[in-house]
């Protein structure tokens, strides 16, 4: 046993056996490899590098160490602890950088970065990007008081220091509603906090769309699957029907059923189950969000249940009833747990899409019913603190990651079976 | 268990139509008395796995009635007929392990903790598996699997099992051990067996009696020698073993006997078992190792052929003759180890009884 396990097989030639199988195995990995190289190529320019930027983007601040190289260098020597203002070396430094800053015009950009940590920090930069150009050689900690006695505030002084390092975690701190004072990490004051409570929603409302998707397309599935072909193809298109009408289209037929004057209130007001003086809030809401949600997401809950649910032989079904098994218990005991791994393609898929979602819950979600996805379109595209944008996209990601790891080891993803 | 109780299965006139246009089974008729083993022997599509669905409760009947102990079943659901199935993929549980599939039937009639352990334990040994309980059925080999499934079918103690061609997907040898196993529990047991299968090997080997079915309808219902032996049709005659066939027509009857003449002039004496007078056409039906070469004078049936065919098979020798016009008429010889002096081309005389041969319906 050992002897065998010791010796090193070898081909005819005397060279190691598994040596040559892998240089004859290598022509063929290279071949494939260029089979698949645009597509990859593709990938890596189109997805793996941006998320690396924006990875990236969610630690980087390199702004300030740009924009004002003197000031940061100065200002290592300072205790920020030490409840005095820098000294004057400092606001010389300040001077000189934000002399070359103002002819590029950059200090009007540092002063929105650091806006995010400290209000005001804009108008301050902006201002005394004005005035830097009229001052006189000499001692100028006055002038700057002059300018703006912001200047004389401990606060600023400590933000510009914090965020000098060419990394930071400040936007992950303000992604989980926390900020970095003085003191260490501290939450922020409950009326501001917006993250965590966003998280926690998306979290929620995608479980429960998953849920409901799961609820509504089981049933579906179950029976298409039982249907001769034939009958299943036809019926299949009604489940496809969805993809093939254009997002925004089902989106604002929802708007037409579930707005307050819309068709569902007037029914229901008609046959008199509400009065019309409190018709229901069906839309603006988590609602809105759920139902409009469910319904675009359920043929991704629907196609892996039904072609799990195709290889389940109904003779299984039948053996547990000739054994004695009720209706019931043929379908719960032997049908269920085989059809298991399309519940869990199903929900996996549901839930990964649903917690990306961005189109429906703001069209539909009013502000209750928004993502941690619609926060993050803001900070891109409105806000435009793509540093903040990335942190929380980068823990959005992390936590699908998560769950995908959780999810693995309870059920294992070798179950998932997508057809 | 008086077995002046009756039939364990009764079918009675049952018809079975799936699209309301064609009758997949035709006037049905059979009774099963317990402690029988009865298979349904068939070729694709004669509607045997429908008659053992009908009665297992999956299908119903189109028309017509099934008793169980003489009781009517046609309104009792599959789950309360208490009737043990084999099915042909097995259909084996395959999140549950070996041990939890044996005690799915008992799980479902509530029997105790206890008392579940020992019947599944009994089963397995029964079937020679006592330490496969744990496995799961994908961790089986096919023959073991089948062995499962049977347990399966037996564990809760029916009185009635259904198999449907459960040795379809073995390999020869396997299928022949099972074939002999399952018929030694059935003695074991005493249970009624229903068992389905297009293999007449099978059939013949296992049965106490064989329905043939063709086109939805028993050709014949009897035990396996007389089916051999005596096949009342020329379907039976075709479908059980080798046999040929000399068309013909009846020119004399004679008691239970009768006189054929062939197409080509050649006279022979017959068993009258399916023609109704003279005149009437027929097909002879004569089994290949019934044929004698050198026959004796005394011989009921002695003609010539010209032998155009020999085959090799060890224990026999086929060979393949041209007798009265008929090229594809077959004599099994034994191979008694004598050196044979039959050539191709040679023209010899061969010669029957008349008790072998068999006037019976004549194919179209
Ligand atoms: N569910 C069904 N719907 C419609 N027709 C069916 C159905 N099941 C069987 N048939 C038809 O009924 C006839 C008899 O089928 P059955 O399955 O009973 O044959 P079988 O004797 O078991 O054949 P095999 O040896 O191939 O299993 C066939 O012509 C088949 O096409
Ligand atoms: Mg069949």
């Amino acid at each position: 046993m050992s002897e065998a396990s010791d010796t090193v097989l070898t081909t005819q030639d005397g060279r190691p056996l598994k040596a040559s199988l892998r240089k004859a195995l290598r022509r063929e990995k290279l071949r494939a490899f260029l089979l698949i190289a645009p597509l990859l190529l593709f990938v890596i320019v189109t997805f793996v590098l941006p998320i690396a930027d924006m990875l990236l983007r969610s630690v980087e601040n390199s702004i300030v160490e740009e924009t004002l190289p003197k000031t940061v260098q100065a200002l290592a020597s300072w205790d920020p602890t030490s409840g005095k203002l820098p000294d004057e070396a400092v606001f010389a430094a300040l001077a000189a950088d934000l002399k070359v800053a103002v002819k590029e015009k950059t200090h009007t950009r540092l002063g929105s970065r650091l806006n995010y940590e400290q209000t005001g920090m804009s108008s301050l930069f902006r201002k005394t990007g004005r005035h830097v150009k009229k001052m006189k050689e000499g001692p100028y900690k006055e002038q700057f008081l002059e300018v703006d006695k912001d200047w004389g505030d401990l606060d600023v002084w400590q933000t510009l220091k914090r965020f000098s390092p060419p990394y930071t975690a400040g936007y992950y701190l303000a992604a989980v509603d926390a900020q970095q004072t003085p003191d260490g990490i501290q939450m922020k004051p409950e009326d501001q906090r917006v993250y965590l409570l966003l998280f926690g929603r998306t979290l929620f409302l995608s479980i429960v769309i998953t849920v409901s998707c799961l609820v509504l397309g089981y049933p579906i599935a179950f029976i298409l699957a039982a249907l001769p072909l034939r009958t299943s193809n036809l019926l299949m298109i009604l489940v496809l029907l969805p993809f093939w009408t254009s997002l925004l289209v089902r989106t604002s037929a929802w708007k037409v059923l579930l707005q307050q004057q819309g068709v569902i209130n007037d029914f229901l007001v008609w046959i008199g189950v509400v009065s019309n003086t409190d018709r229901l809030v069906m839309i603006n809401n988590q609602t809105g969000t759920i139902i409009a949600m469910t319904h675009i997401l359920l043929p991704f809950m629907i196609l892996p249940l039904y072609s799990v649910m195709k290889t389940i032989s109904p003779s299984y079904v039948r053996a547990a009833k000739s054994l004695g098994a009720t209706d019931w218990t043929a379908f719960w005991r032997v049908y269920f747990p085989q059809s298991v791994p399309g519940i869990g393609a199903g929900a996996v898929l549901v839930f990964i899409l649903a917690i990306g979602y961005y189109i429906t819950p703001e069209l539909v979600g009013g502000t209750s019913g928004i993502f941690i996805s619609n926060r993050i379109a803001y900070h891109i595209s409105s806000s435009l603190n793509w540093g903040l944008g990335a942190a929380l996209g980068t823990m959005l990601l992390a936590a699908v990651l998560i769950l995908f790891i959780v999810y693995d080891k309870i059920v294992g993803i070798d179950n998932v079976k997508l057809g | 268990m008086a077995d002046n109780r009756g039939a364990a299965v009764r079918y009675e006139n049952v018809q079975k139509s799936y699209d309301g246009e064609t009758l997949v089974v035709k006037n049905l008729n059979l009774d099963i008395p317990p402690g029988e083993f009865l298979t349904m022997l068939g070729p694709s599509g004669s509607g045997k796995t429908t008659c053992l669905m009908m009665l297992a409760g999956f299908e119903p009947a189109t028309h017509g009635e099934i008793f169980l102990n003489d009781r009517p079943i046609n309104n009792v659901p599959p789950h309360k007929r208490g009737i043990g199935m084999v099915f042909q993929n097995y259909a084996l549980f395959p999140h549950m392990s070996v041990a939890e599939n044996l005690a799915f039937p008992l799980q479902v009639r509530k029997m105790g903790k206890a008392e579940q352990q020992e019947k599944v334990k009994r089963a397995l040994e029964m079937v020679e598996l006592g330490d496969f309980g744990n496995r799961r059925p994908a961790q089986l080999s096919g023959g073991q699997q089948q062995r499962v499934a049977v347990a399966r079918a037996l564990v809760f103690d029916p009185e009635l099992v259904l198999m449907d061609e459960p040795l379809g997907a073995l390999d020869k040898q396997l299928r022949e051990q099972m074939q002999y196993e399952i018929k030694h529990i059935h003695e074991n047991l005493g249970v009624t067996v229903v068992y389905v299968t297009h293999d007449q090997t099978e059939a013949l080997t296992m049965s106490d009696r064989v329905a043939v079915f063709n086109d939805g309808i028993i050709q014949q219902l009897s035990t396996p020698d007389s089916l051999y032996e005596d096949p009342q049709n020329s379907f039976v005659a075709q479908f059980i073993g080798e046999n040929n066939k000399l068309d013909g027509k009846v020119v004399e009857v004679n008691g239970s006997q009768c006189l054929v003449e062939l197409g080509d002039g050649t006279r022979l004496k017959a068993d009258k078992v399916n023609v109704s007078g003279v005149g009437d056409k027929t097909t002879l039906s004569l089994r290949p190792e019934r044929v004698e070469f050198d026959p004796s004078d005394q011989m009921d049936n002695l003609v010539k052929g010209r032998i155009e065919e020999l085959i090799y098979l060890g224990d026999h020798i086929r060979v393949r003759m041209n007798v009265a016009g008929n090229d594809e008429f077959v004599v099994k010889v034994r191979n008694r180890g004598e050196k044979r002096k039959l050539e191709t081309g040679d023209i010899v005389p061969i010669g029957w009884s008349l008790n072998d041969c068999k006037a019976l319906d004549a194919v179209a």
